[in-house]
């Protein structure tokens, strides 16, 4: 069991309020991303769950219990670190079993739960290593194996790819997701990388300046933005934001339109612009437009082989039923 | 430093260096050799020739030779339990956040600085003086007899006068370690469920085995020649005689160079046995 409710959770350092009032409920079984720029709290709020930040004021509940003030290893949450925080003098082994000794487990069960979790993670041939022996991935394996051993209500995350390199950041982003579904245990996971939400989250919690500004499925997020951060924040490349006669035109302060949901053409459409910068990835390409009267250049996805260059003129079409519209304070108009 | 000439340069400016590393070293060690296969009394005929290892076998013979090992040992020892102890409780401290912290890092620091002459003679005048001193009067005011510290408990006095002056080295090392330990570990350590005590045991104390190792080796080989300290106070009397304090007896006090001379390679050599036991053990606490 690992439902998490956050009930009107505050966290001041000093004068600064870093998390104003904020409320939230995880359920359980649930992976549960947050996800925002860095400095947005998201990773204050998962250590106030785990209990190393204390709680200026609110409450935080674990499975109905007030957890406000228990110390953090009787929440029977784990947490896998940024830097692993392995113990470097300890072996695999032995920085495995740290949770259980310390729990005072016998030592055969120790054993058993520790070569278990070392068979479902690919560690055992390396138990007897030492951290410094191992690399990243293998690392961030054997810390979340300390964490899987503890059978905890639930696990926390926190940025734990983001020491990784390219290739294995996607293998891992697998693994956990792989660990979830067989495990069914609650995750809450931070990150600042919104391809990791995007693809492992069951609920995605955008924050910013320590608010909530929008929790949903990721693909409501895709889909219905509440709002422009969300809009702009969510979304690979991001979504192009219009003001202007364009807006107005369609009744709106702003007006939103992924690159995906524009049609380029070299002969005709709604907006005349130039071709800029092309990033050509194979599968997709994307063109850096430049419309006449605008700054910032608008983003687009063409297929894989499209015949337009630097310079060239194209005309770009949108799709008129994808188009997001935010009113002058940035919310949805729906 | 690839070329011929780069590197016959380099040997060049190397050289001055060398020569006087060479020359400050093997002259002084040299001329301890020579001597201490002569009988050499500067004021009772002067140097009389070879006496073969007539030295070495009555330095060691001599009532005075293995009681000043033994003080050696309690010195050296003494001093490394109580600034070690003392110096990773200090550095726990002076680790938490607190008002005030660099002033009070440099005054733990300040006893390093001050001359061990000066050290032992403070101590002695203003504390342990029976009469006098700061620790009579708090005797006395409990109504208790003044310790004569250094005719009493003599060794002691030293030790605690040493440990005074060494604590600060022990300190900031140790500091400088638990610095450096990353505080996600002991985070770690929290939420696996270690309390305070075994987070100290299991995480902080092996993190500073490294620190401690070379705060053991550095201190070990400068209190091996502990000299100043016990000249001011005791003069060696009251089971204060060390090694050190020993050769210097025999040299300047009894005049005999020769004698003094054997006594100086066998200091040579006990500082070499502890220096090669130290070494295995950082090196083996270096290569983890």
């Amino acid at each position: 069991m690992g439902r998490i409710v956050l009930d009107k959770v505050k966290k001041t350092f000093g004068e600064v309020t870093v998390i104003p009032p904020l409320d939230l409920e995880i359920e359980d079984g649930e992976f549960v991303v947050f996800v925002g720029p860095s400095g947005c709290g998201k990773s204050t709020l998962l250590r106030l769950i785990a209990g190393l930040e204390d709680v200026s004021s609110g409450q935080i509940r674990i499975d109905g219990q007030d957890a406000t003030n228990v110390a953090p290893a009787k929440r029977g949450l784990a947490m896998v670190f940024q830097s692993y925080a392995l113990y470097p003098h300890m072996s695999v082994r032995k920085n495995i079993a740290f949770p259980l000794k310390m729990a005072k487990m016998e030592q055969a069960e120790i054993d058993r739960r520790v070569d278990s979790a070392a068979s479902v993670l690919n560690l055992t041939p390396y138990l007897e290593r030492r951290p410094g022996q191992l690399s990243g991935g293998q690392r961030q394996r054997v810390a979340i194996g300390r964490a899987i051993v503890r059978e905890p209500a639930a696990f926390l995350f926190d940025e734990p790819l983001s020491n990784l390199d390219a290739a294995l950041r996607v293998g891992m982003r697998l693994e956990i997701s792989e660990l979830h579904k067989r495990l069914a245990t609650t995750m809450v996971y931070v990150t600042h990388d919104q391809v990791e939400a995007m693809t492992m989250a069951d609920k995605i919690v955008v924050l910013q300046a320590g608010v909530i500004e929008q929790v949903g499925s990721p693909l409501t997020l895709y889909h219905t933005p509440r709002n422009k951060f969300v809009a702009g924040f969510i979304g690979s490349p991001r979504m192009n934001l219009l003001e202007g006669p364009e807006a107005q035109k369609r009744g709106a302060h702003t007006v939103g339109i992924r690159p995906e949901h524009i049609t380029p053409s070299p002969t005709e459409g709604l907006w005349k612009g130039r071709v800029g910068v092309s990033e050509h990835l194979g599968s997709d390409t994307f063109f850096h437009v430049h419309l006449e009267g605008r700054d910032e250049p608008i983003t687009v996805r063409a297929g894989g082989e499209v015949d337009m260059h630097h310079g060239d003129t194209i005309w770009l079409t949108p799709d008129e039923s994808r188009m997001h519209r935010f009113d002058k304070a940035g919310l949805r108009i729906s | 430093m690839a070329t011929q000439h780069s590197r016959s340069a380099a040997r060049l400016m190397m050289a001055p260096a060398v020569i006087l590393l060479l020359g400050w070293m093997l002259v002084p060690l040299v001329m301890t050799l020579w001597f201490s296969f002569r009988e050499y009394l500067p004021l009772r005929g002067g140097d009389m020739g070879f006496v073969g290892l007539e030295n070495y076998i009555r330095f060691v013979t001599s009532s005075a030779f293995w009681p000043s090992v033994q003080t050696t040992l309690v010195l050296v020892g003494g001093v490394l339990l109580i600034t070690t102890i003392f110096g990773i409780l200090l550095a726990l401290l002076l680790d938490q956040p607190m008002w005030g912290q660099g002033i009070v890092r440099i005054l733990v620091i300040a006893p390093f600085f001050v001359m061990p002459t000066v050290t032992a003679l403070v101590w002695k005048n203003m504390f342990m003086d029976p009469v006098n001193g700061l620790f009579a009067h708090i005797w006395k005011f409990f109504g208790a007899q003044p310790v004569e510290w250094l005719s009493q408990w003599s060794l002691f006095s030293i030790i605690i006068i040493v440990a005074w002056q060494w604590l600060p080295f022990a300190t900031l090392i140790l500091l400088t370690a638990i610095q450096s330990l990353d505080s996600e570990q002991l985070e770690a350590a929290e939420m696996d469920g270690a309390p305070p005590l075994k987070r100290f045991a299991y995480i902080i104390l092996p993190h500073l085995s490294r620190a401690l190792t070379v705060v053991v080796l550095i201190q070990t080989i400068f209190l091996l020649s502990i000299f100043a300290e016990i000249f001011v106070t005791t003069q060696g009397s009251f089971g204060t005689r060390t090694l050190t304090y020993l050769i210097y007896q025999r040299v300047l006090e009894s005049q005999n160079v020769g004698l003094g001379s054997a006594g100086g390679i066998y200091a040579v050599i006990l500082a070499n046995i502890v220096a090669i036991f130290l070494m295995r053990i950082v090196g083996k606490n270096l290569d983890a």
